[in-house]
């Protein structure tokens, strides 16, 4: 076991929807000034065609993040396709600064300088994490599927890797050459008139039934469902975990987070926790089976 | 031992499936071990050490090779039985090993440099970067296209790496991209990804009521159609859901790929092998499908171009009954 001696601390990932300038502006100066988070990952990861809407309004937000003493990682694009989205992740990449991963095309000319492995990097046993440690990697958000007993497992074998659990937001799932915004609207990607914009947290799907269980954020395809990690600070530190991530979302981010910094500090119970959350963020089921190993969709509470 | 302009490669899911492959002219078979190693891990499938090593035999008497999927990321406490699996599988005598876990390609690099390694379309390497880490560190010999990509970009693609390419040709269609999808864990607690499965089918379950049956997988309801109507089965992708109060095949229609119709311009891109899906196929439509894809290679170059009554007939095999060249055309997506 690789049990992780300092207190858990929070970090903020990257932001999955299209939102426009003004309000990815607000919202980071909100994390800047009010959120108790240590890291803020930054860069479009979902689609390439989006980064150049908001590129201006994305490097304010790191400056004005820095300036209030967080820590800013770049995170790459998850499915680069054409030349501009290759060359903007390289630049990431060969950069020299930490850069967070999504996918292993990155890994090609890093050269061994540290890289946070994102979610969409398959990592899923001890061997391959050894294989990546010694190219370099020294944080990792794992696969949001991976039990967290799996996860224990894999950081047993890894000294001296930080292990960053998805703690909170939609999980991102699926993602896909298709984009299903476009697709709703009746236009295919390459003339998707930026539709997704329509949706802050993604288009809800439900099924014929009328139980909702998924959404679509142009080519991804997210969870309806909001994870929320309730484990106790103590379970994960025994597992290894030094952080939780929070997916940014439109409605309650600072107050979650506030909410967590409290259960983990001990201020507050688990229950006192998920009371916290559900008051302030988006109406939608709270979920965390992947954690246990079940389906994820599943939600307990010890 | 390829006979025609393209490698055709197709799937065996049993002995008698592989057979029928190599007598209907499959420059190719590949299979998988009889166990999480794979990604068509369903009941009934697979082979066992002796039927692979048997089917290696059968294969290479007559002019054909034999590839082992072992193609799932290994687990976590588990990786010994990814590691016996590639071993097994060069004992077998097989000409390659597919995988996408870094862990299976590190085992079959270190131990089995004489085997060639094919990089999955699970390991979802898109880019001339992401194929060029898998080629340095494991020397990976050929990559399996994820489909995302529309023809003019698997050419320019080509143009950009030095290994060869193997693109799906027919078959069933993930609409997501190949193992960057937890769908099916997400409703079911198993993954294509963890165990090998999608929408397993001890999750599906079926209802009848007021004139209509429905489909369920994990209890969501996937489809419903009236009486008479054909219910696909519950593949969490290929679902009619609601958005927007809209009810669609909201992520892809009940189609299979088809590109018999592009093998030219495939042949023009610099591909080097097509890919049939459907290990969990039986053996008629194996030999059926892979005897239309012989006679439309070898007629490639040939004054008609791939036969057109092929096309007619293999649409009729597909599911739903309708084919689509998918990615392949930039539109669809």
């Amino acid at each position: 076991m690789a049990v992780n001696p300092t207190p858990i601390s929070l970090s903020l990932g990257p932001l999955y929807f299209n939102w426009p300038s003004a309000q990815l502006l607000d919202f980071y100066a909100e994390i800047a000034d009010e959120c108790p988070v240590d890291r803020v990952y930054l860069g479009e990861i979902v689609c390439g065609k989006r980064g150049p809407l908001t590129q201006a309004a994305v490097a304010s937000a790191a400056e004005r993040l820095e300036r209030a003493g967080k820590t800013v990682i770049w995170s790459t694009l998850i499915s680069p396709v054409n030349r501009r989205e290759r060359r903007l992740t390289e630049d990431l990449v060969r950069d020299g600064e930490h850069v967070e991963l999504n996918d292993f095309g990155g890994l090609a000319s890093r050269g061994g300088a540290a890289f946070t492995a994102g979610p969409f990097l398959n990592v899923y046993n001890e061997d391959t994490a050894a294989m990546l440690q010694e190219m370099g990697w020294t944080r990792w958000c794992p696969p949001v599927e991976l039990s967290l007993q799996a996860i224990s497992q894999i950081a047993g074998r890894c000294p001296g890797l930080e292990v960053e659990l998805f703690g909170f937001g939609r999980l991102p799932l699926a993602h896909s050459g298709r984009c299903y915004h476009a697709r709703q609207h009746k236009l295919n990607r390459d003339s998707c008139r930026y539709v997704c914009e329509q949706d802050p947290d993604g288009c809800r799907v439900s099924t014929l039934d009328g139980t909702a269980f998924l959404a679509f954020n142009g080519v991804q395809t997210l969870s309806d469902g909001l994870q929320l990690c309730t484990q106790t600070p103590e379970t994960l530190r025994m597992a290894g975990i030094s952080a939780l991530r929070l997916s940014p979302h439109s409605i309650g981010t600072v107050e979650v987070a506030n909410a967590l910094r409290q259960f983990i500090d001990g201020a507050s119970s688990a229950a006192e926790m998920v009371e916290a959350v559900r008051a302030s963020t988006l109406p939608l089921p709270l979920v965390n089976g992947y954690l246990a190993g079940k389906a994820g969709l599943e939600w307990t509470m010890e | 031992m390829t006979r025609g302009a393209l490698e055709l490669v197709c799937p065996a899911g049993t002995p008698s499936a592989l057979r029928a492959a190599v007598n209907a002219g499959a420059d190719t078979v590949y299979c998988g071990l009889r166990d999480e190693t794979n990604a068509r891990n369903f009941p009934g499938l697979n082979f066992s050490d002796a039927e692979l090593a048997e089917a290696v035999t059968y294969a290479h008497e007559r002019g054909a090779k034999v590839m082992v999927a072992i193609n799932t990321f290994a687990q976590a406490g588990r990786v010994a039985i990814w590691a016996r699996a590639v071993d097994a599988a060069a004992a077998a005598g097989a000409d390659a090993i597919i995988a996408a876990d870094m862990a299976v390609l590190g085992r079959a690099a270190s131990h089995h440099p004489d085997v060639r390694l094919h990089l999955s379309v699970q390991a979802a390497a898109g880019t001339p970067e992401a194929i060029r880490f898998y080629v340095e560190r494991f020397g990976v010999q050929r990559v399996v296209l994820p489909r995302i990509l529309s023809i003019p970009e698997i050419k320019a693609l080509i143009g950009e790496i030095d290994i060869e390419v193997e693109v799906f040709a027919f078959g069933g269609l993930c609409v997501m991209t190949e193992g960057r999808c937890d769908l099916s864990s997400y409703v079911t607690g198993r993954s294509p990804n963890l165990d090998g499965v999608c929408s397993p089918p001890e999750a599906v379950s079926y209802s009848r009521q007021d004139g209509s049956r429905s489909v369920a997988l994990g209890g969501l309801t996937i489809d419903r159609q009236a009486d008479g109507q054909p219910l696909g089965y519950p593949t969490l992708c290929k679902g009619r859901f609601v958005a927007g109060g809209k009810t669609a095949h909201l992520f892809e229609d009940p189609v299979s790929l088809n590109t018999i119709d592009v093998l030219p311009q495939l042949l023009d891109a610099g591909v080097s092998a097509l890919k049939i899906e459907g290990r969990q196929r039986g053996k008629a439509y194996v030999e059926a499908v892979t005897r239309q894809f012989r006679q439309a290679i070898d007629a490639l170059g040939g004054p008609d171009g791939p036969a057109a009554a092929g096309a007619a007939m293999l649409n009729t095999m597909a599911e739903g009954q309708r084919g689509t060249v998918g990615a392949y055309k930039k539109t669809w997506r």
